[in-house]
This record gives structure tokens, C-alpha cells and sequence, in this order.
């Protein structure tokens, strides 16, 4: 294999129940009431999984939110604000360890 | 923001049902659509009554949108002939068809549009006018909410999203600017306020995509343009592009076809095939010949040989239970929750 990462491969997900089927019906049932309609609609269910699916860099979780949120209804401009989301969560979760940074760089000097 | 004009005027080879159905019934598929319904034990596929007559008064239209079955515009001159517009209207006076659906093109730009609309009325029929909102603004039918509202027609509005750009890309550049204008002077004369004036929208998703659930997205829609615009309606209705016409050339050039074409047979769904709009809708090219509904109309796949294939012969009991000719493309009407000119056909 030339590559770690292709779109064929996302429809074969369920094959990951090839060797645990008990495990992956469980997880298919859990997936399947997660994302269904609840005190969040599917609509923003799916626009947290695309902000999820950026944040975790995840290029199947991508494509198929991709596709989910246009489906329920989003639009790219909502689209785009919801990886902005997870692209400040991300950023901000880096420079809020700059506290850290900040107590060693206290502790160490003078 | 892209533009287009008809596949006609670009004598663009698809301007050729036959190359479109030829298209369609050459892909290959996991099942084509017959096999479907077999196995959803729906064959013979037939009609179970005319409760609506659906009349497409032409192809002119003021707008030249990307994913339009009909392949209108400015440029096309297919016009119902006065009578044609009789033969319909006769039909109506004798058979107990409870509405009457104007379609197009831009069906206000038709000569006799206002004529028809006010002899259905009198007949005491339902008349629903699929308005694309953009034709309120031409200063000649300026007074068009006016005249609808004195007939209490309903008016069924294109609005692909609450998005400009969304909207601009599928309908062209200011429509949705101008959609909104339409949609307020409709308001303005009690269209989606007064009980009386049921003023619906009509989305079709802006790409190569399945709709949205409708009851979810008419809750957000109704929200979003009151609080964004001021604006009432009535209902949402999804439906679902047809890959036929432009909508077919976008997904070719797009390499969307295939994956389109496999996303609409996977979302099959039997309760929306047995709901389909075409088993109590009969309708009329502007040319008078008869069809099972609109997308045949413009893929030329008339009502089968063994009824009569015009208006003029007319025969309310063997139309109502004629033989459905069925294609690929039917895949566009039976996807997850269904789609028909009334929106999803399933919840």
C-alpha cells in the first residue's frame, strides 16, 4: 500500500466487525442512538462531529460529515464556523499550556 | 458566481432526451429501478387516481438556474397554444380533479396564465402556481401578489437555501437578494399570514446531495427568516435534484454522476416508491401530450401507448389507472424520505 489513507476504504468500516461482531454491534447501536435526535437535532449533532472530525484530523470523519451536514440541512458558511470551533479549541488548548510553560519557567528562575 | 444558460442554446448534446435517458439506463447499477419496485413487490407500477393535473405552460423562464429538469430560460419559446389551454381547462370542467398545478418555465410569463387561473378558480379548483419569486419583480407582473391572493391561489416559492451564496450558485447571481423581495411582497398581501394564502417553499439541496429532513429544516427556516428578514410561510418542501437535464450535466462535469447515482439507489426506501407523486398526478406538456409527471415530460417518456397520450382525448377512468413508465431517474422520487412536487412523501 502506497498511501495510509483511501476514500475506499470508509464503506469498509463494518469489516471491523469481522473478528468482534459482538463489539461491533454494540458500537453500531451506540453510534446509531448517538446521532440520532435528542435535546440536539441531528443537524447539530452532525456539526459537532465535523468540528470533532477536524479537531481529531480524521479524513473519513471528514468526508462523511462532509456529506452528513449538507444532508441535514447546514451550510458551508455554518460549515466553515464549526471547524473554526475546533480549529480554536485546538489552537486555544495549545497556548493555554503556556500556563504550564509559565510555573516551570517561574519555578526554574530567578 | 457561475452562470449558465439552456443546454439548447449551447447546443450541449444533453439538450437530447434521448441521450440523457441513454445516459441513464446505461449506467450500471446495483439494481435499476424496476427491479426495485419488484422486490418491493410493486410491479405492475400503476396509477391509483388523478387527484392533481400538473400543466407545464412552457419553457420561457426569467431565470436560468443550474439544476433545472426543464432546461428553461429567457432563450426557450415552448409556449402552450391557446388550445391546449382550452383541452385543459375542458378537462377540468368534466372530471372531478380536485387541483390544478401551473408549472414551467416561469408559468406567470405565459400569455394565458392569468386566464386559466381564474376559470379554474371559478370551476371551484385548488390552483397552485410554482413560482420561482424573481417574476414578482418584472415591472409588467408587478401586481402579480395582488391578483394571486384575489384568487387565493396557492403559491409554491423556489428557495434553495437561506444562504445568498448557496442560493446565488444554484439560481444565479442576486436571486436570492431578490427572492427576498418576492417573498415580502407576497407577504405584504397576506401570502403565509392569512390562513387563506398558504405561500410554501421549495428547497432542492444547492449540489450533489440528498435533502435534509423537512420537518427539521422548515422549523429552522421559519425561525432563521423571521428573525433575519420579516418573513412568514407556510411550509418547507424538500425535494430531491433529478439527475436529468442540467442537474445532469452538473453531475457529469462535477464527477458527482456516479456517486450520485449510488447514493440515490442505496436511499431507496419502498414506503416513498409506493407514495409516489406520479400514482395520483397526471401531467401536460405545453404541447398537450401527457405525461406521468414533469421528469418524463422532459426525458419524452410519455403515458404508455395504451391510453390517451393528449389532453384532447382526455379519458379520466383508463389515465387513472395507467401503467407508470419508469426509468433510473424515478430513484430521484424514492430516496430516503421521497420526493415529489409536495416535498417528502414519507416522514
Amino acid at each position: 500500500m502506497s498511501h495510509y489513507y483511501d476514500d475506499k476504504d470508509l464503506p469498509r468500516f463494518p469489516e471491523m466487525g469481522t473478528e468482534a461482531p459482538e463489539l461491533w454491534e454494540k458500537f453500531s447501536a451506540w453510534y446509531a442512538a448517538v446521532f440520532r435526535e435528542g435535546a440536539l437535532s441531528e443537524r447539530e449533532k452532525a456539526l459537532i462531529a465535523l468540528a470533532v472530525a477536524h479537531a481529531v484530523q480524521c479524513p473519513y470523519c471528514i468526508d462523511a460529515y462532509s456529506q452528513t451536514c449538507l444532508e441535514k440541512g447546514s451550510n458551508a458558511e455554518q460549515m466553515t464556523e464549526a471547524v473554526h470551533v475546533a480549529a480554536a479549541i485546538r489552537g486555544g488548548s495549545s497556548l493555554v499550556h503556556g500556563v504550564q510553560m509559565r510555573h516551570h519557567v517561574e519555578r526554574l528562575s530567578m | 458566481m457561475p452562470t449558465t444558460t439552456s443546454l439548447l442554446r449551447r447546443s450541449h448534446p444533453l439538450a437530447d432526451p434521448a441521450l440523457q435517458r441513454q445516459r441513464l439506463e446505461g449506467t450500471p447499477l446495483r439494481r435499476n429501478f424496476a427491479a426495485a419496485l419488484d422486490a418491493s413487490g410493486l410491479l405492475p407500477f400503476r396509477a391509483t387516481s388523478i387527484d392533481t393535473l400538473q400543466i407545464n405552460l412552457g419553457k420561457l423562464c426569467n431565470q436560468t438556474c443550474r439544476h433545472c429538469h426543464v432546461d428553461a430560460g429567457p432563450d426557450r419559446r415552448e409556449s402552450m397554444p391557446p388550445e391546449v389551454v382550452e383541452a385543459c381547462l375542458r378537462v377540468l370542467e368534466t372530471a372531478a380533479i380536485p387541483t390544478l398545478d401551473i408549472t414551467g418555465g416561469a408559468p406567470e410569463l405565459h400569455p394565458q396564465f392569468r386566464a386559466l387561473v381564474t376559470r379554474a378558480r371559478a370551476l371551484g379548483r385548488r390552483v397552485l402556481d410554482r413560482c420561482n419569486l424573481t417574476v414578482l419583480l418584472l415591472p409588467k407582473h408587478d401586481d402579480l401578489p395582488t391578483f394571486l391572493a384575489a384568487h387565493r391561489v396557492e403559491v409554491i416559492a423556489s428557495l434553495p437555501s437561506t444562504n445568498a451564496r448557496q442560493t446565488d450558485a444554484q439560481r444565479g447571481s442576486g436571486v436570492y437578494e431578490g427572492s427576498l423581495v418576492g417573498l415580502r411582497r407576497l407577504n405584504a398581501v397576506g401570502y403565509g399570514r392569512d390562513p387563506e394564502l398558504v405561500l410554501d417553499l421549495i428547497t432542492n439541496p444547492v449540489g450533489a446531495f440528498l435533502p435534509a429532513n423537512q420537518a427539521a429544516l422548515e422549523a429552522e427556516w421559519k425561525h432563521w427568516l423571521k428573525q433575519h428578514h420579516d418573513i412568514d410561510f407556510n411550509h418547507l418542501y424538500t425535494i430531491t435534484n433529478m439527475p436529468i437535464s442540467r442537474f445532469l450535466e452538473y453531475l457529469l462535469d462535477s464527477g458527482n454522476y456516479e456517486s450520485y447515482m449510488e447514493r440515490l439507489v442505496n436511499a431507496y426506501n419502498p414506503p416513498a416508491a409506493a407514495g409516489v407523486m406520479c400514482r395520483n398526478l397526471l401531467s401536460v406538456g405545453w404541447d398537450g401530450k401527457l405525461y406521468d409527471c414533469d421528469f418524463n415530460q422532459m426525458l419524452e417518456l410519455p403515458v404508455e401507448a395504451a391510453v390517451p397520450t393528449t389532453v384532447f382525448g382526455f379519458e379520466a377512468e383508463a389515465l387513472a389507472r395507467r401503467r407508470i413508465v419508469i426509468g433510473n431517474h424515478c430513484f430521484g422520487c424514492t430516496a430516503g424520505g421521497g420526493s415529489s412536487c409536495g416535498g417528502a412523501t414519507v416522514s
